[in-house]
């Protein structure tokens, strides 16, 4: 393959004492014979103590640097280069019986998903004790030790959580139960994998303030990788970037966040929307082209396809490592033109919203039974959407988010007693009563376009049955159609004839917005439309879904976790909290001054890639279970401004405390102004 | 658990009420006339007529179906047709123990290489010791048992002389001549099961070495042996045990074939012979018996695997 | 028991937790012939790959891939050569065995050569009556290769309908149909099989019917639990979304996504049907007339003999029996794999 130059020698220290030292690593997956490179020489060092990020897109390989540092390879892993050198022994030239002591008493690993990384059959002790066993501890001692570490990781009762089953737990929990196992062995290195991915903001934030703890507590160097740059800005010191198996820039976190120097960084950085843009401020920028595929060969400047600066300089040879200080280096031949890369414009649209109200949801509850109970699943929801207003919606996740999208749409119906009303005239409950015009009226663009999508259809076909069903349009016409709708989402004419496995999943969900706007609909429920899409992929489709919205008067309910995607489409926000609306305003007023208590603590709970850290409102415990609520207001339980002997008794009204902005909350708006006191440190207390 | 344990049995208690239904209506409902069925087609129109009154065939067909429940229950099901002055239940007896220690002895000399056989494939996953195992598995479990039987009486018995070819156990034969006897039927019940029960070890031994806890505990610094023994094995045997429980049921389909080539007095013989002979009262009891052993197997197997895995506790109850 | 899902209106329990990309870079994804097509055109450059597919041809290598991925599975060509040869049997049984199924050999001198073993007189050596055993296997590959698809396509098509309904509607439907067949699958099917032909004689319409039946439950069992799967899939959701009915859900929507687990289901269905079909004729269940070529009957016939050591009329119609349906697992089971890959 092609060879790489020098190692960056900019700030590299001795490798000896580093914690962790990678140097020019070259990895491959052999597939069917053919070696695939995954690691294209990749060099970095962590000092003691020190917290170094690695970001990236999918397919980047930054995990595979993670469990190279550990040597857990899939089977079919070649080395092709290079070392690892763990308390300046080579990993990848250890023995079995060494390798095992450096898991169990160097460094240690803290994964992904934490539901999946606990074995299901066994009590959360025995597993924690192990830890402790390997190091040599007898039975009572790990007892004690096990007990200690969970008391460590700030479990409030770990005698209980140590008796319970990995299912009993919730994921934020089990999360501080791996973190314990990983310290077990006082390890000078502590690689997370991913450690928050798909744990809720409030959830994450805790697991960030925990491991934040324990780095001043151990001096441990931290590995962390992430594909959320927030939680890498708010975490690192250093970072670094890669792309296609190689670091394209390393430095100071803060510095590589305001101040990037390789187009990809910037291309990455610009593509989210940051600084509390909005979508009248400007478009949102996009990498052009597509994530280069696993295990592709890339000549020389992996990032050359993709660059709006490359030259035949960049397809000819390896860019060197350039340095721009003492600590951050870019591998660009470029360096003195990146200033060349522009933002896009000001929008020139205006994105106004209409006066006249679309849909209109009054008192809609939704009940399930499960096992003979009743569980309020949205609790009398009130809502209207404009023409051509995108309402946001956010909330953890078992707040009814979803619930409320389907029973608008129909696919839950709504329990008896509420009404909606479509232009006028109100709805029925379910879908499938429901006339053909409000069925045309209301479509959904779905999370995972490759379960929307059917997988043996054409796309053509998807398209065209969508025309055929939603418009009066027959025949060759629909035809027509199809091809005018497939432009106007940007896919090309030879897109039609494939199947979705063949579509990449920014393509995937193109055509799943296509089929949502097939009958000129007047609302669109969007379900986190670009959670499942790299950051890059992200930004186009976004800028998509405003442009549409703009020409076609559409009305969006947009459910996400993204507050800064929230922020930049949304018109309103509303924010649910146990099958209830706690806030509804614009989205000025939710970003800046008096809001909700559990607004409060939502927003400060996410990791900003601006770096603006203020003080967290902790929320203490877990989301209670919507088939057993709390009494009086259902926050109280875990609001930083609850009033005894009022907020648990008496449900508050929804008050409007200014212009279209009102809040579910028994307080004044002067006593949301103070400030309020943070607590000392949170413990994780068990659910029931 | 005991929760668990409680709702399944009566889902099972359910389903055996259904299949009682489903043979009530094969052998009484469908059947235009079972006391022609039964006289023969020359027997004069008298000795039907009597049939049909000795077992209550012009009854209401719910007065018949509450006999056959009552039936069930009492484990009285009259007596036979074809050995008359017997009790259908001092003929099933005595065929269900022998039959019982046949599949004893088959799931002794199964199940150990079956999941060793299983475990080692998905450990040497890909490699020709692995395609060896589960191809060799593929196919034995794809002859029927009456045409193994046949094969290995004729190979290790008569060709060899290694085992008696013919099961007829002498009446007062002590257990390594009762197992001497027992060993080609029980073969040939490996021979069909080992496939089965090798290949589902396998699936469940591979998903759980890739499972992410396997990861873990290798990360935690375990040697590979502590992590099979700690880690995989509880859970990778859960689809055996599975697998095993609903197959044993399955055995006694078996064993009628099998039983008739190696001439051996079990349940499956006993079921053969009722069949040929119409009588049914003795076939509904041997069938019924094949049922509730059925019921009995996977209920265990899912309490096994309730007490192995929590989780799956979940499922009913808890 | 419960299969952990639920059905449209009751709680789902938790929403669908929040979902980030996961870290996808240990595993290659996409297999070589597969290329995935790019987003967007780069302003800049052309990507590589990219405009000058033609679609058509890109189609036709992701299905050639699967079909290469069978051609190159040992399993399947074995298995396809094997069924392939009992399948000319079945056609030209006339063209291809020395003798008549009920004829006797006779050596040129007109001399009958009864329980004689293999020879260059009867490659199989005879039976009691002087027949030849090679022959008699060549005819009996006929009423088994018939009977047997048949029954497999019937219970597969019963199992589709009766999986498609219950694991699409759910509800109390299913309930009770779930129950039943529950009670069909605690049974070996040969007992119930016994049972009924005995009841309603041996014609060939009774045992394809019967088999048909019998391997409902299972057939329905296994669609019952993909269309689960599928059903909780949005592509169906939005099915519902823009008014479409439950017919057509199923049928067009669904039904091509089950498809690959049908064909393996029916392959798989007919090497079972062969065995059952040897086993009741070994049980002289077996429709034609008595002295019809018959694998199972024939051993059923003769295994006795095996005592005096004449065990060839016996062990030729076993291998028969072995390997017809070893050849169809074969091919089942790479089908199956293929399926998954």
């Amino acid at each position: 393959m092609t060879s790489t130059d020098s190692s960056p020698e900019a700030d590299r220290g001795d490798p000896a004492t580093a914690a962790l030292a990678i140097n020019d690593l070259e990895l491959a997956y052999v597939v069917r014979g053919v070696p695939r490179e995954v690691l294209r020489g990749v060099t970095f060092q962590i000092r003691p103590g020190e917290a170094f990020g690695l970001v990236g897109e999918s397919g980047c390989g930054k995990s595979t640097s993670a469990y190279a540092a550990l040597r857990y390879l899939p089977d079919n892993a070649v080395i092709q280069g290079g070392n690892i050198l763990a308390d300046g022994k080579d990993v990848t030239k250890m023995s079995m019986a060494d390798l095992r002591k450096l898991r169990s008493s160097h460094a240690s690993m803290v994964y992904q998903d934490p539901v999946q990384a606990m074995n299901p059959a066994l009590r959360i002790g025995r597993q924690v004790e192990e830890c402790f066993r390997i190091i040599g501890e007898t039975k009572e001692q790990a007892k004690a030790s096990a007990r200690a570490a969970l008391e460590r990781v700030k479990i409030a009762d770990p005698d209980r959580v140590l008796d319970r089953y990995p299912h009993q737990l919730s994921g934020g929990m089990l999360q501080r139960v791996v973190i314990a196992m990983a310290l077990a062995g006082d390890p000078k290195l502590l690689v997370l994998d991913e450690p928050t991915t798909g744990l809720d903001a409030t959830v994450e934030a805790e697991v960030l303030d925990l491991v934040r703890g324990l780095r001043a507590e151990t001096n441990a160097a931290i590995l962390l990788i992430a594909h959320n740059l927030g939680v890498i800005r708010t975490m690192c010191d250093r970072v670094g970037v890669m792309y296609a198996g190689r670091i394209v820039e390393e430095g100071n976190a803060q510095e590589v966040f305001e101040a990037p120097k390789h187009p990809y960084t910037m291309g990455l950085l610009n593509a989210i929307p940051r600084h509390g843009l909005r979508k009248t401020d400007r478009e949102l920028f996009t990498i052009p082209g597509n994530l280069p595929q696993i295990g592709t060969p890339l000549p020389t400047c992996v990032y050359v396809d993709r660059c709006p600066l490359a030259d035949d300089l960049c397809r000819n040879e390896v860019p060197p490592v350039v340095p721009i200080n003492d600590t951050h280096w870019t591998r660009c031949h470029h360096l003195e033109r990146v200033g060349e890369i522009k933002e896009p414009e000001p929008a020139t649209t205006d994105f106004t919203v209409g006066s006249e109200t679309v849909l209109q949801l009054a008192g809609v509850s939704k009940t399930f039974r499960q096992r003979g109970s009743d569980v309020p699943a949205l609790v009398s929801v009130d809502l209207g959407f404009a023409e051509g207003e995108t309402l946001g919606l956010v909330g953890e996740s078992g707040s009814g988010k979803s619930t409320l999208a389907k029973t608008l749409l129909g696919i839950h119906p709504a329990d008896e007693g509420g009404e909606i009303t479509l232009d006028g005239r109100e709805v029925k409950s379910s879908a499938t009563d429901r006339r053909v015009e409000s069925i045309r009226a209301m479509q959904m663009v779905f999370q995972n376009p490759d379960s929307a999508l059917n997988r043996m259809w054409t796309v053509r076909r998807i398209l065209k049955r969508s025309v055929t069903k939603l418009t009066e349009v027959k025949g060759k016409e629909a035809d027509a159609r199809v091809e005018e709708l497939a432009k106007a989402m940007r896919l090309s004419p030879r897109h039609l004839d494939m199947r979705p496995r063949q579509l990449s999943g920014g393509l995937k969900q193109r055509v799943a917005i296509a089929r949502a706007f097939a009958g000129d609909p007047r609302i669109v429920v969007c379900d986190e439309p670009t959670s499942a899409l790299d950051v890059s992929v992200q930004a186009a489709i976004l800028n998509l879904l405003a442009h549409l919205q703009n020409d076609e008067r559409t009305s969006y309910l947009f459910i996400t976790h993204d507050i800064g995607v929230v922020r930049y489409l949304a018109d309103r926000i509303a924010v649910m909290y146990l099958g209830r609306i706690m806030e509804l305003a614009d989205t000025d007023d939710i970003f800046e001054g008096i809001h909700h208590p559990y607004t409060e603590a939502l927003l400060s709970a996410v990791p900003s890639v601006d770096g603006e850290a203020e003080a967290r409102i902790p929320l203490t415990g877990e989301i209670p279970s919507p088939a057993n609520p709390p009494s009086g207001c259902v926050f109280h339980t875990r609001c930083h401004r609850a009033i005894e002997g009022l907020c648990e008794v008496t449900e508050p009204e929804m008050v409007e405390i200014g212009p279209r902005h009102s809040i579910k909350c028994h307080l004044t708006v002067e006593q949301l102004s103070q400030p309020v006191e943070i607590k000392g440190d949170q413990l994780a207390t068990l659910a029931d | 658990m005991l929760r668990f344990a409680v709702r399944r049995a009566l889902l099972a208690i359910i389903t055996l009420l259904i299949l009682v239904a489903i043979i009530f209506m094969l052998t009484r409902v469908f059947p235009s006339d079972p006391a022609r069925q039964l006289a023969g087609p020359f027997a004069p129109q008298e000795r039907v007529d009597a049939i049909a009154a000795a077992n209550g065939f012009n009854d209401p067909l719910t007065t018949q179906f509450g006999r056959l429940l009552k039936s069930v229950v009492t484990f009285d099901y009259g007596d036979s047709f074809s050995s008359p002055g017997e009790s259908v239940i001092s003929l099933v007896v005595p065929a269900l123990k022998k039959s019982a220690q046949l599949v004893f002895f088959a799931l002794f000399l199964t199940l150990p290489i079956a999941i060793i056989g299983g475990i080692i494939a998905a450990r040497k996953k890909d490699t020709l010791l692995d395609r060896l195992i589960v191809t060799l598995g593929l196919a034995s479990a794809s002859i029927p048992e009456f045409v193994s039987g046949v094969l290995l009486q004729y190979i290790l018995g008569v060709r060899l002389g290694w085992f008696p070819a013919i099961s007829n156990v002498p009446d007062n034969a002590g257990i390594l001549t009762t197992l001497d006897y027992l060993v080609l039927p029980a073969l040939s019940i490996l021979i069909v099961y080992f496939g089965y029960i090798a290949r589902i070890t396998r699936a469940g031994t591979i998903a759980a070495l890739e499972a992410d806890y396997t990861r873990t505990a290798f990360m935690k610094g375990l040697t590979t042996s502590q992590v099979m023994r700690k880690h995989v094995l509880r859970n990778s045997l859960q689809p055996t045990v599975a697998v095993t429980g609903t197959q044993i049921g399955y055995l006694f389909g078996g064993l009628v074939g099998l039983e008739i080539v190696f001439n051996y007095p079990g349940l499956g013989r006993l079921t053969f012979t009722a069949a040929t002979k119409q009588d049914f009262p003795l076939l509904t009891a041997c069938v019924i018996t094949v049922a509730i052993i059925f019921m009995i197997t996977t209920l265990l197997a899912d309490l096994i695997i309730a007490w192995m895995n929590p989780r799956a506790r979940l499922n009913l109850g808890e | 028991m419960s299969d952990g899902h639920y059905s449209d209106g009751k709680y789902t329990g938790d929403e669908p937790r929040d979902q980030f990309p996961a870290a996808a870079e240990d595993s290659i994804v996409g297999a070589p012939g597969e290329a995935i097509i790019a987003d967007e055109v780069s302003p800049f450059h052309a990507l590589k790959d990219d405009d000058d597919i033609d679609v058509v041809a890109e189609r036709k290598k992701m299905r050639s891939e699967r079909r290469r991925l069978l051609w190159r599975s040992p399993g399947f060509l074995i298995g396809l050569f094997i069924v392939f040869l009992w399948i000319l049997c079945g056609l030209l049984p006339d063209l291809i065995a020395p003798w008549g199924e009920n004829e006797v050999v006779r050596l040129a001198d007109g001399s009958t050569i009864p329980r004689q073993g293999p020879s260059g007189n009867a490659y199989f050596g005879t039976d009691g009556i002087g027949n030849d055993v090679y022959s008699r296997i060549i005819y009996g590959a006929r009423p088994v290769l018939v009977v047997a698809p048949l029954a497999a396509a019937l219970s597969v098509a019963g199992g589709t309908i009766l999986g498609l309904v219950m694991g699409y509607y759910r509800g109390w439907v299913d309930e009770v149909l779930s129950r039943i067949v529950e009670a069909f699958l605690s049974i070996p099917v040969i007992l119930l099989a016994l049972m009924v032909i005995v009841v309603f004689g041996a014609t060939n319409p009774i045992i394809i019917m019967t088999i048909a039946i019998l391997f409902t439950p299972v057939v329905t069992r296994t669609i019952r639990s993909v269309v689960i799967a599928e059903a909780q899939l949005d592509y169906v959701t939005s099915a519902k979304l823009r008014g479409e009915r439950g017919l057509f859900i199923m049928v067009r929507e669904i039904l091509p996504n089950v498809s690959a687990v049908l064909i393996v289901e029916f392959t798989v269905r007919v090497g079972y049907a062969i065995f059952t079909i040897a086993t009741l004729a070994f049980f002289g269940l077996t429709a034609g007339d008595a002295t019809a070529a018959d694998w199972g009957k024939d051993i059923a016939t003769n295994y006795r003999l095996i005592q005096s050591d004449q065990w060839w009329p016996s062990i030729f119609p076993a291998l028969a029996i072995g390997s017809l349906v070893i050849g169809i697992n074969l091919i089942a089971d790479s089908l199956d794999k293929v399926a998954k890959a």
